[in-house]
């Protein structure tokens, strides 16, 4: 059986097919139009995207926000499971962690991008500085970059560990140069008891670190808009309710990469539709949450009935920005509710084809808090629009192809479910392995 | 000769052959166990299971929390900037990034402490096979006694070794 499980998860780091480099070589040109989107944007100025007075603030920055809060599908929902010793995240976790860790690089890829002189961007760091100008620990953009970074590296960090037992399997599997990279990566690991206490101690401690970690980070981020007395902008919800936002759009990416990966990597045994069901039920109760935060916020808006924030209010409810505005609801409330509240309607297809709408949805809600409050800012004379140009729309496509990109690669690298803990956990997908697995050697044997 | 060592199947073929070795005069901690999954409910894996790890974490936070502090404080009194009226030295705004440096000194203590504990990396070790990351468990002991050989190999035998090994 543990041949079994092995044979089958490292099948794509040793066979790759001609479609899989085709795959990639599409992936690599979307990301290097995009690179070459955004070094036009750096040569010929900002004047070449659709950012203009009032609107500094739109695509870039939903593009942020959004993938920031893709990245709590991963480490947060992986160290609640592991905490609460729930076994049947086992094939889940690692699919998650690479989500995390991709979509933060991603997401702090925006700032830069976003800068006019992106070769500046070390001013954030805090160092001695001969200009006498030290970052000011009082902007939410300097919380953003400890933030983030803490994040980031602690999530690498949690996704690396448990990757250590793997690659010594890798090592012992390989040959050639293959073996020597894996000998490396594997730091020798052997696989004594006290390793494996010592890795359980260790994951045990940082999913405890990093829980709230992943709540502070999304907070932060929500800092950079509820700090400035801009309408709609300015709530005290605003933390809380990007929290619930960013493990929403998670989980949400976290059920669309599972799904093609059990199609592309053949992993029905491993991702079963028991994974998607749990999944979907943690989805279903976030959309619920994301409704109660949505209703709290704009009833406080519209109760208040303050001339500045009204303007904002009836811009998305009725004016130019509602149809944006109700597809999101569509996509967030409407269209997940019954397809994930109805038992008969559960599937792997519905739990998909929720999670998609959801993340249009989602992006369409950071595009619905950045722009319509800088468009429609307190005095009228200062009103504007915005609609992106070529340059944006490319580095947004070009950053989900980075994504899919990242991912690929990685798979090729590691088994994307990690064989020791399935191996460790007497849960579903291994036994769904050992069940096929005697089916077919009845086969042969009859 | 390096060692021998006896590769089974299951926990249960494993833990007779611990037992047997330990019956044979071994002492528990010159055995040698290896697995490819974390067998800690077995008392032939439950060696080595005192650690100061968490401990480690939290002076780890302390000392992230301590740098944040001295970090923003200093900071701001040497460049002091008045940004909307809040006081040089602003705790509630440091309160970010000392939390933030708390748990990053945590989680890299914590994984400080892996590396240095579980001696990684480290060298391949004198009793090894590739069969562990099939799923084999390896019994063994390292540079046995000359006179203590036959009996570490009967014990290794008898519970239902797949394979003995030896290592000169």
């Amino acid at each position: 059986m543990a041949d079994r499980l092995a044979a089958d998860l490292l099948r794509p780091v040793f066979q790759t097919s001609r479609s899989y480099f085709a795959l990639v070589g599409l992936l690599a040109g979307i990301v290097l139009c995009g690179i070459a989107a955004w070094g036009y944007q750096v040569y010929y100025g900002f004047g070449v995207t659709g950012y203009n007075w009032p609107v500094y603030w739109a695509f870039h920055e939903t593009n942020f926000v959004f993938w920031i809060g893709i990245s709590h599908a991963g480490t947060l929902i992986s160290a609640i499971l592991r905490l609460v010793n729930a076994t049947w995240r086992r094939p889940v976790t690692r699919c998650a962690e690479v989500i995390t860790a991709f979509a933060l690089m991603i997401g702090a890829m925006f700032p830069l991008i976003h800068l006019g002189r992106p070769w500046l961007a070390f001013y954030l760091i805090p160092y001695p500085s001969e200009r006498g100008i030290w970052p000011n620990y009082r902007s939410p953009l300097v919380w953003d970059f400890f933030a983030i970074n803490t994040y980031l590296l602690s999530s690498l960090l949690f996704l690396a560990l448990p990757m250590i037992p793997d690659f010594a399997m890798i090592r012992d599997r390989a040959t050639g140069w293959r073996q020597k990279i894996y000998s490396w990566l594997c730091l020798g690991w052997q696989g004594t008891p006290k390793q494996w206490h010592r890795l359980e101690s260790a994951m045990h401690i940082m999913a405890l670190a990093i829980l709230p970690i992943a709540v502070s980070v999304h907070t932060i981020v929500s800092f950079d808009f509820s700090m400035a007395v801009v309408p709609m902008w300015h709530s005290t919800i605003f933390g809380p309710y990007f929290v619930a936002g960013a493990i929403f759009s998670g989980i949400a990416a976290l059920i669309v990469v599972m799904s093609i990966l059990r199609k592309a990597l053949h992993l029905e045994n491993y991702l079963l539709p028991l994974h998607f069901e749990n999944l979907g039920k943690l989805l279903l109760l976030m959309s619920l949450l994301w409704g109660y935060f949505v209703f709290n916020e704009r009833l406080t808006a519209w109760y208040g009935n303050s001339p500045h924030e009204m303007n904002v209010f009836w811009s998305t409810q009725s004016g130019e920005y509602s149809p944006l505005f109700w597809t999101m609801v569509l996509f967030n409330f409407v269209i997940p509710f019954p397809l994930l509240a109805i038992r008969k309607l559960r599937s792997i297809s519905t739990a998909v084809f929720a999670s998609c709408c959801v993340v249009v949805g989602m992006w369409l809600e950071r595009f619905l808090i950045i722009v319509p409050s800088l468009a429609r800012k307190s005095t009228p004379y200062s009103w504007g629009t915005y609609s992106p140009e070529w340059p944006e729309i490319i580095i947004m496509i070009a950053s989900f192809a980075t994504m899919a990109l990242l991912y690929a690669l990685v798979s090729k690298l590691v088994p994307i479910i990690s064989i020791w803990e399935l191996k460790g956990g007497k849960q579903p997908g291994l036994q769904a392995a050992a069940s096929v697995h005697e089916a077919e050697t009845a086969g042969e044997l009859l | 000769m390096k060692g021998v060592y006896g590769l089974y199947e299951t926990p249960q073929a494993a833990q007779r052959a611990f037992d047997g070795l330990r019956a044979a005069g071994i002492p528990a901690g010159d055995i040698t166990v290896l697995s490819s999954e974390p067998l800690e409910e077995w008392e032939f894996a439950s060696q080595g299971h005192k650690t100061v790890m968490p401990w480690i974490a939290v002076l780890g936070a302390g000392l992230g929390l301590t740098t944040a502090y001295l970090l923003t404080a200093i900071t701001q009194k040497v460049w002091p900037i008045n940004t909307g009226g809040m006081p040089i030295v602003s705790n509630w705004t440091n309160i970010i990034i000392m939390f933030e440096m708390t748990m990053l000194g945590a989680v890299i203590a914590t994984v400080v402490t892996l590396l240095v504990s579980a001696r990684l990396p480290s060298r391949p070790p004198a009793l090894y096979d590739p069969a562990v990351s099939n799923g084999r468990i390896l019994i063994g002991v390292s540079r046995p006694h000359s006179e203590r050989l036959e009996g570490i190999e009967r014990a290794l035998k008898t519970a239902d070794a797949e394979r003995i090994g030896r290592v000169s």
